[in-house]
């Protein structure tokens, strides 16, 4: 018996319909910990090549950790993971909520889908009993919509994943949505389970998931609840959540704003997290065994509708809101709702919407082509825009696609402000003037991302502490400086390992990185979960090899893949930033292509961008090395 | 003394679930929990705690007298319980709860961990 782990492995072929359940190696537990480390390695073991993201010979995989629905803070989270319909390479997407925990409390620590259903289902999942049941009467719902529907059906005990209208017409950034609010938002893994032709996964579970010491469980879950509450960011951070960043972000100039043409807003006090606590909030919503609740569940009243959202949350704020120009919490909390209900994701498509409303602006798509005229600041512009999308109706076919191959379909100097990278949208934190963090979202191993790497406080403002520290700190000058872009790599590197052992481990980063809670909590609540003893420093080193698994698989998948895929958008190596802290400042090709070097000689991949043979074997990836000859960046695009 | 629910405060984690069955059965299972809580999404958009204040109709209404008061709390002697499930249709909270590795109900026992643990004090112990 593997102690932390519910011990067992679903799989569900949907075009045979085979449910198998199959214990988990030990040894894919020891070497790859669990969530992220799982996903990682199955895709690589198990993706056929020249598969298509969404046909349906892709994976779609749900992942916990030895941590997940453990007894400590926020053990909620889930790991899904497939062939990223975003940019063809490595994908994955976390959420947080309670679908983790409840998918091991029935009995598993990983669900792997495969095929496609031959007409719209539903998978259900009840302890030992494992069913796909026919959803023809929720397709076309949206995302809410047919949770709410399913829990007046089934019962509120289950924990639903729903797909919206975004899902089901294979939008490349649409999202998967649990709780009326939690998203697995980025890589289009929404798409992948549309594909699949599956609407909603239902998981309830009833069983114990064995531990090592549940007696020293109880004592370090204690320990660590009584440790959170003492720290000063659990009331100082926890009422605003991730929103209450937005004035940090604005003063050091890094808020994206209007399609990221600058980097600072004099709106900002409309969206940020104080607007949220007066405007909107009805009540604080945490994800499993959270003490310190982010998300802020309300209500938003506009000209449009009067909805209830979950949100927004700093990244909405920033893609939605200063991006769009949206210049009301409320604007951006409808924009928010819609997203959700239509399954789209917020990062991505307030990055769609913003090229798009540039585009109008610079005469390279008209009224004809959108269908009206549209206006950043115009609440009205972006939800017609979002409908479009996900109904890959008019131009939204085409947005639908992402703002990578819209750009290149539109052409005329358009991609060059197609925020992205490798295909995935950039997600909300500008950085022309944070060479560290640009890095950090060039290497990102999904795409320009901000989960697998974040060093802003490093790159602004100096600083190693937690998010709060930086919330509560004194504002130094008005002008910043041109930063140093030498001598990033270790920085980054350090993070990139750093956050993503958390997504290994099936735990939320938030109160560690937030608050500054402790690293030794987590080694002594490993060790009363599993019975085994692995330090900090170990756990770090599993999340490096599973960095190195991760861009051997985009290496792997994509043809021509290297170099070429790490540069950033040319808006931010050719446009100054206009106004704000960061006037002036932008960051050189050149400069971006020393970022690079000193990476790739860190990491020990070549001048290209690829691993080296003797960096794979020296992390235990020696199938991997071996697999190299094979790989698709040998060929050309 | 007495639990008490602040809904209000509320957030659903469900760390007190955790910690009662942790504490009662020295088992990591939200299932064998003797409290509830009850997510109101997605309007109204509030939780509602479920929680056992020790009122004794389970007492009442076990056809075997296995429920017994103890310094204001009720316990279920397990040598006596029949399992008929009559208390947990008895509960007016709906906290009494029946799972298929247990021989008895899950009732609670005022061990006080619920309220001890929850990071939001939506549990409390009054007099």
């Amino acid at each position: 018996m593997l102690n932390g782990y519910a011990g067992a492995i679903l799989r569900v072929d949907l075009t045979t319909e085979t449910i198998t359940k199959q214990p988990l190696p030990v040894g894919l537990a020891e070497a790859f910990i669990g969530g992220r480390g799982f996903v990682a390695k199955t895709l690589f073991d198990e993706l056929k090549p020249d598969t298509d993201p969404l046909g349906p010979d892709n994976l779609f995989i749900a992942a916990s950790g030895p941590l997940s629905g453990q007894f400590m803070p926020a053990s909620g989270k889930t790991h899904f993971g497939c062939k990223s319909p975003a940019t063809g390479g490595y994908g994955d997407s976390n959420l947080g909520g309670h679908f983790g925990p409840a998918l091991k409390y029935a009995g598993y620590d990983m669900l792997i889908l495969t095929g496609r259903a031959a007409s719209p289902s539903l998978l259900v999942i009840e302890d030992d009993s494992v069913s796909v049941r026919p959803a023809d009467n929720l397709w076309g719902l949206g995302s809410l919509s047919a949770e709410t529907r399913l829990k007046e059906e089934m019962g509120e005990d289950y924990q639903i994943l729903t797909i919206g209208p975004a899902g089901e017409n294979r939008v490349k950034y649409a999202c998967i949505t649990h709780d009326f609010g939690r998203q697995a938002g980025r890589v289009g893994i929404g798409a992948v389970l549309g594909s699949k032709n599956i609407k909603a996964i239902a998981v309830k579970g009833t069983q114990s998931i064995p531990v090592a010491d549940p007696k020293g469980l109880l004592e370090e879950g204690k320990r660590a609840y009584r440790d959170v509450r003492a720290k000063p960011g659990f009331t100082g951070w926890t009422p605003e959540g991730t929103a209450g960043i937005t004035d940090w972000i604005n003063r050091v100039g890094a808020f994206p704003t209007r399609n990221f043409q600058t980097s600072y807003w004099d709106q900002h006090t409309q969206i940020n997290g104080a607007a949220i606590l007066r405007e909107l909030k009805i009540t604080d919503k945490g994800c499993y065994c959270c003490p310190t609740p982010c998300g802020k569940y309300g209500r938003a009243k506009t000209g449009l509708g009067d909805v209830y959202v979950e949100g927004p949350e700093f990244e909405t704020n920033s893609l939605l809101g200063s991006n769009c120009l949206l210049g009301e919490i409320s604007e951006v909390a409808y924009a928010n709702y819609i997203c959700d209900e239509l399954g789209l994701d917020t990062i991505s498509a307030g990055v769609v919407c913003s090229w798009a409303i540039e585009c109008y602006e610079k005469g390279l798509l008209d009224r004809d082509a959108i269908g009206r005229e549209v206006a950043f600041g115009d609440l009205a512009s972006v939800v017609h825009l979002l409908e479009c999308i996900a109904r890959r109706r008019g131009i939204g076919d085409l947005l639908a696609e992402g703002v990578k191959q819209a750009a290149q379909k539109i052409g005329e100097g358009s991609d060059a402000f197609a925020i992205h990278v490798k295909g995935l949208e950039w997600s909300g934190y500008e950085c022309r003037n944070a060479p560290g963090m640009m890095l950090a979202y060039m290497t990102s191993d999904i795409g320009a991302h901000h989960a697998r790497a974040w060093v802003l406080g490093h790159d602004l403002a100096g600083s190693s502490g937690s998010v709060h520290d930086l919330i509560v700190s004194e504002a130094k000058s008005d002008k910043l400086p041109k930063s140093e872009v030498s001598g990033r790599a270790a920085t980054v590197i350090e993070s990139q390992h750093l956050r993503p052992l958390f997504d290994l481990l099936g735990i939320c980063r938030l109160q560690f990185m937030e608050l500054g809670f402790e690293v030794e909590h987590y080694e002594r609540l490993y060790e009363v979960v599993t019975g085994k003893r692995m330090t900090w420093k170990q756990m770090l080193a599993v999340s490096e090899k599973v960095w190195q698994l991760t861009r051997s698989i985009s290496a792997r998948e994509i043809p021509g893949f290297g170099r070429g895929w790490d540069y950033p958008p040319e808006r931010f190596m050719s446009e100054p930033v206009p106004d704000g802290p960061n006037q002036g400042h932008c960051i050189s090709r050149k400069e971006v292509d020393i970022l690079l070097d000193e990476y790739y000689a860190m990491r020990g991949w070549d001048s290209n961008g690829l691993p080296k043979v003797e960096t794979l074997q020296a992390m235990g990836l020696a199938d991997v090395a071996a697999s190299m000859p094979e790989w698709a960046c040998h060929r050309s695009t | 003394m007495k639990l008490i629910a602040k809904s209000e405060r509320c957030s659903g984690c469900g760390a007190c679930r955790l910690v009662c069955a942790l504490t009662n059965f020295a088992q990591v299972n939200p299932a064998m929990a003797a409290l509830s809580i009850h997510g109101r999404f997605p309007a109204p958009g509030v939780y509602e705690i479920g929680l056992c204040d020790q009122c004794g109709v389970c007492a009442e209404a076990c056809p075997v007298d296995a429920i017994e008061e103890n310094n204001g709390v009720y316990l279920i002697d397990a040598d006596t319980c029949i399992a008929c499930g009559e208390c947990i249709d008895a509960c007016p909270h709906g906290v009494m709860f029946e799972h298929a590795q247990m021989d008895t109900p899950i009732k609670c026992t005022l061990c006080k961990a619920c309220a001890e643990i929850c990071p939001r004090d939506a549990l409390q112990l009054a007099e």
